[in-house]
């Protein structure tokens, strides 16, 4: 076989199938301009800025439009490219406002860095410069349509990414404009990519509008851990202040974006913190001194027996807390009651593929079915949800769901929602069964709400059943995931955090409901109901949210921005997340309040610092594996109604619940539903 | 002077009846079956031998477009798509052939959709062509009685069935990749190429999209062979074609005359001169608004061919020929067909967008006298920018009438600019220099 080369400034390079001119000159270290051309967004061409010389093309080419051919001769560098270039920057800044200096977008803008390069020293346009109306697109976009250049790429994000095409170009020639044109906001979950997609300041953060220039901010590379995806993300600071949050690259998890929620609850690390330790006296809440708090907590521990001692690990923690946590109530206290399912959800912790998403997010691209169970991987893993719709594109696969999620912005086929249907799978008396034997890689989704109580139990382990009985729970290939929400939960049940032994599954909750705890520490866990009597609750976290309002002693911790930590993503994939900030007032990274307590009790850790808490977590970390899958586990049947569960998207967690812009969005999307109106008048 | 039976269009002035029995009478669906007996391979070869160019402006040979249709039907079924969205101002002779000689262009598309196994063709009209289109409909129902349309049509055992589209009065659907764009249902923009529609056009399936005077012209070149076609007109540039003469002109008109025929002769024979007589022509723009316009130098003894208008900087278009003469402002006639494209511009890409409204607004200063010499070089450097740098021809389209007039007209500006700084021009005078003035010669 001869691989394809092309010529590109004498400099010859070997090219793929379906590759563009343009990708090949970069593969030729030759840098090509370009505003409209987007790795992941389909091609229009239409910014003319990526223009090359050809061998025998008279007129210069769009090196993002034209496929490489075998024995094609470019050129970048020469005059001709050179003035086409100029010229077109020159009709692009012709209408572009020359208001760089309170532009939003300054120091990362792609038309001013390109002008360095390509831009004349002084403007020759002497007409009026075009005014475009400001559009209203909701509380996350800013608009400023003056600046727009068309380049279409939030057209083409809306409509081929996030599903939603909600956005448009109205409008001919000059009076070109991209717009929603019923001036609301864009319902998708994904929508304010299109702020990082916009090469000009069109589109800018709403809520981060005039905070802060680019340059002036600390970047840090981290985790997100508003859901269990863990996106990559970069957090930008200002001092102590997140003033903004911005999706990395990561090929296996989020490719480049990141949900809103994940960029858009950063002002609620701002707000409702909780700064310096309290003490519940005479039924009110007093600001207390660490010394005073822990002395009362462990004056408090020794008057309880260690088994109506529990804990409860909430959604936002991370490996460091949960283990630190864990060690302190084994050794410290000698408890073996904790638990991080506040959802109450089934989970069958012995085998580690039994809660993890075990096809991956990659694996997703690949896969030739999908089926979802009790999901709504849009609100429930937006980012996955994306991954799914983008597979669907390419691949057109077949998805269905059982239990109705609503729109997901690709087609599936809703199925009945008894778990008679899931009798039926597995029984192979229904067609679904016969579809998933004669797939190559199939998948099942198994959410939340599929996994409540016995029902829970009965689902996932006759699907289990019926994937391992069908061969489809192999080394290459594992057909059965589970979607989970919290950031913490995969990592928790790695480290062992729950109270599950062979015949109960719920031993935590009964006892909970029982009345049989008597103090309760929650860490973090803002999610769970249940009645307070006269338990003495310690709340250890860094929201005053529902947990901190019952609590007698708060103690303040950190937030994922503050800390340097570990995640575990529902794919079971370990991610470092790096520290961006530090703590507000007196709070303390969460890991060292247990040091503390330890110390005091003179039953010390066996870590003092946090590289020997991570060595630690390393070398204590479970991840079971056992191949041996019992066949014939039949459960009894439970006839149960699967329901997918309404979730508050942007109401999930402590942070989210205290941001401002979580809250707008949240009240937008209520009355929208309701009215079909967002704004008044 | 064309003969009178040379004439492909024997009824464009509505003399003998547009309805089928007496295009019938003309010769029109006669033998036609013949034809398409004798084989795809037959009829491309007898089009690429008459040489026949593209009469929807470009001027692409249209037998070698046919042949870029794939020779085997694969899933994608094929289309022949016909360009009917006559928009260029000054050209008006598709209408024509829509009124009045509707079977012509019906039988062409039999024929060509047979050599490119096409079962369904596509006419898209423009949306103003109302009544014209409601012609052409009574026209394909008539065909469709007589058998000569839809299944086995004409006895052939060939299947064909056309399709009316109307346009809904944007000017770039006749580009055609925005036409198939707008056919689809979407908004009119030009797509890339590669590909072309040959190979992925009409909702990704090979189309080929001709003109309206492309495909009517076809069966006639059939029926009396390539021979007799190439025969007429200019070697390259073969054949009749339709002139379109407007303006300033005694008679306005649609003439069918040979390819080739002198510019002069075509105003003074069928038009009826200029008005004022020829001394007072001042410019003609002779192949439609998007051509490069010249001067009455050049028009004294040009030829209307492809070729022949190349070589001077123009070129034949859609043969729309607009005769400017001296009572006209030639600044503010430019500057009003820039206003035409800027107001067509689609609007996708960047080159043609920004640079359409400016030309014009540089050319209504120009036209008010309030522009400085430098302006007259800087609109040349917009013109071209804008011309190669787009993804349609569009750009070219609004850029070339521009640079005719800069190329023949520029003292005519100089003359009117009097916003340009008497300083400028004295700037040899040492204490009359004014430092910011001049501050772009110096640097």
């Amino acid at each position: 076989m001869i691989v394809p080369k092309i010529i590109v400034n004498n400099k010859e390079v070997e090219i793929e199938e379906g590759m563009t001119v343009l990708q090949a000159c970069e593969l030729a270290g030759a840098e090509i301009p370009r505003f409209c051309y987007h790795e992941r967004l389909s091609i229009v061409g239409n910014c003319r800025m990526c223009l090359v010389e050809m061998e025998k093309s008279p007129k210069p080419i769009a090196s993002c439009a034209m496929p490489a051919t075998d024995g094609m001769k470019i050129k970048t560098n020469t005059p001709l490219v050179e003035k086409a270039r100029k010229g077109v920057m020159k009709f692009l800044l012709a209408n572009h406002p020359l208001d760089c200096p309170v532009c939003d977008q300054g120091g990362e803008c792609d038309l001013q860095d390109q002008s360095l390069f390509y831009g004349h020293d002084s403007s020759r346009y002497t007409e009026n410069k075009r005014q475009v109306k400001e559009k209203y697109m909701g509380p996350l976009i800013k608009t400023e349509m003056t600046r727009c250049i068309h380049c279409t790429r939030c057209v083409r994000f809306a409509s081929e990414i996030a599903g939603i095409p909600e956005l448009g170009a109205i409008g001919r020639g000059e009076d070109t404009e991209i717009t929603t044109y019923l001036e609301k906001s864009m319902e998708s979950e994904l929508s304010a990519n299109v702020i990082d997609l916009c090469p000009v300041g069109a589109l800018t953060s709403k809520p981060y509008a005039f905070e802060a220039r680019s340059w002036e901010l600390k970047k840090t590379e981290t985790i997100d851990v508003m859901d269990a995806v863990g996106s990559n993300i970069r957090v930008d600071t200002y001092g102590w202040e997140v003033k903004r949050i911005l999706p990395r690259v990561n090929e296996d998890i989020n490719e480049e974006w990141i949900s809103d929620k994940t960029r858009y609850a950063c002002d609620g690390l701002l707000k409702q913190r909780l700064d310096t330790p309290y003490i519940r006296e005479n039924g009110k809440l007093q600001k207390s001194s660490w010394d005073k708090a822990l002395r009362l907590l462990i004056s408090k521990l020794k008057l309880f027996n260690s088994n109506e001692v529990a804990g409860l690990v909430g959604d936002l923690a991370d490996l460091e807390m949960i283990y630190s946590f864990k060690s302190f109530f084994e050794k410290c206290i000698g408890s073996k009651n904790f638990e991080c399912r506040q959802d109450r959800i089934y989970i069958n912790p012995f085998e580690r593929m039994n809660y993890i998403f075990n096809s991956t997010i990659n694996g997703i691209e690949d896969s030739d079915f999908i089926l979802l169970v009790g999901t709504n991987p849009r609100l429930e893993a937006t980012i996955l949800n994306a991954r799914i719709r983008k597979a669907y594109i390419k691949n057109r696969l077949k998805i269905y769901s059982i239990g109705d999620p609503g729109d997901l912005t690709y087609p599936y086929i809703n199925l009945a929602s008894n778990t008679s249907l899931i009798r039926a799978i597995a029984y192979g008396t229904h067609e679904i069964s016969e579809k998933i034997k004669k797939s190559n890689k199939p998948m099942i989704i198994i959410g939340e709400s599929a996994l409540y109580g016995e029902t829970g139990k009965y689902i996932f382990e006759t699907l289990k059943y019926f994937l391992s009985k069908n061969n489809f729970i192999k080394e290459n290939w594992n057909a059965l995931n589970i979607l989970t929400q919290q950031a913490s939960r995969v990592g928790a049940i790695d480290l062992g955090v729950h109270s599950i032994n062979e015949t109960e599954n719920f031993s935590f909750f009964n006892k909970l409901d029982n009345d049989e705890f008597r103090f309760l520490y929650l860490l973090g866990a803002d999610n769970i109901c249940f009645d307070k009597k006269d338990k003495f609750i310690v709340y250890q976290g860094s929201h005053g949210d529902k947990g901190a309002e019952i609590a007698d002693i708060i103690l303040p911790g950190a937030a994922y921005t503050e800390k340097n930590g570990l995640f575990v993503n529902l794919e079971g994939k370990l991610q470092t997340a790096y520290k961006a900030s530090y703590p507000p007032g007196d709070a303390r990274e969460d890991w060292v309040i247990f040091n503390d307590l330890a110390n005091m009790m003179k039953k010390p850790l066996d870590y003092n610092n946090i590289q020997s808490l991570q060595e630690s977590i390393k070398k204590n970390i479970q991840l079971k594996i056992n191949n041996q899958i019992n066949k014939n586990n039949i459960i009894n049947f439970v006839n149960d109604n699967i329901s997918i569960k309404s979730i508050d998207y942007y109401y999930t967690n402590s942070i989210a619940r205290s941001s401002k812009v979580m809250n707008e969005c949240r009240q937008i999307s209520k009355k929208f539903l309701f009215t079909g109106i967002e704004k008044a008048s | 002077m064309l003969k009178d039976e040379d004439r492909i269009f024997k009824n464009l002035y509505n003399d003998l009846g547009w309805n089928i029995d007496s295009a019938e009478n003309r010769g029109d669906w006669l033998k036609t079956k013949d034809i398409i007996l004798k084989g795809k391979d037959w009829i491309i070869k007898e089009i690429k031998d008459s040489e026949l160019r593209g009469r929807g402006g470009a001027g692409f040979p249209t037998g070698l477009k046919l042949s870029f249709a794939p020779k085997e039907v694969s899933a994608r079924p094929h289309y022949l798509v016909i360009n009917a969205d006559e928009s260029e101002p000054g050209t008006c002779k598709d209408r024509d052939i829509l009124r009045f000689e509707p079977q012509k262009l019906i039988e062409g598309c039999l024929i060509t959709s047979y050599a490119i196994s096409a079962h369904a063709c596509y006419i898209y009209i423009r949306g103003e062509f109302f009544r014209e289109g409601q012609r052409l409909q009574e026209a394909i129902d008539q065909a469709y009685k007589k058998n000569f349309l839809g299944k086995d049509a004409c006895n052939t055992g060939w299947n064909l069935d056309i399709h009316i589209h109307y346009g809904a009065g944007a000017y770039i659907c006749g580009e055609e990749t925005a036409l198939l764009e707008s056919l689809e249902g979407k908004k009119g923009l030009p797509r890339l190429k590669p590909p072309f529609p040959a190979i992925i056009g009409l909702y990704g399936c090979p189309t080929i999209v001709n003109n309206v005077e492309t495909i009517s012209v076809v069966p006639t070149i059939l029926k009396r062979g390539a021979k007799w076609f190439k025969s007429l007109g200019k070697p390259k540039n073969t054949g009749t074609k339709i002139f379109c003469i407007s303006g300033d002109v005694n008679n306005p008109c649609n003439v069918e005359e040979e390819m080739g025929v002198s510019l002069k002769y075509l105003i003074e024979k069928h038009a009826g001169g200029v008005v004022g007589g020829w001394n007072n022509l001042q410019a003609v723009i002779p192949g439609g608004s998007s051509m490069p316009l010249l001067p009455k130098s050049i028009c004294e003894t040009i030829t209307m061919d492809f070729d022949s208008l190349i070589k001077v900087k123009s070129g034949l278009g859609t043969a729309g020929v607009v005769v400017i003469n001296k009572d006209q402002d030639i600044i503010r006639c430019i500057a009003r067909i820039a206003k035409f494209y800027k107001h067509e511009s689609c609007g996708q890409c960047t080159p043609c967008r920004e640079g359409s409204g400016w030309m014009w607004r540089m050319l209504e200063r120009m036209a008010d006298g309030e522009a400085t010499y430098k302006e007259i070089d800087l609109l040349y450097d917009v013109t071209k920018q804008i011309e190669g740098h787009t993804i349609c021809a569009f750009g070219e389209g609004s850029a070339w009438p521009v640079q005719g007039l800069l190329l023949h007209f520029r003292d005519e500006i100089r003359k009117r600019s009097h916003a340009e700084p008497l300083i400028k021009k004295r700037s040899n005078i040492p204490y009359l220099i004014d430092q910011h003035l001049l501050e772009n010669d110096s640097a």
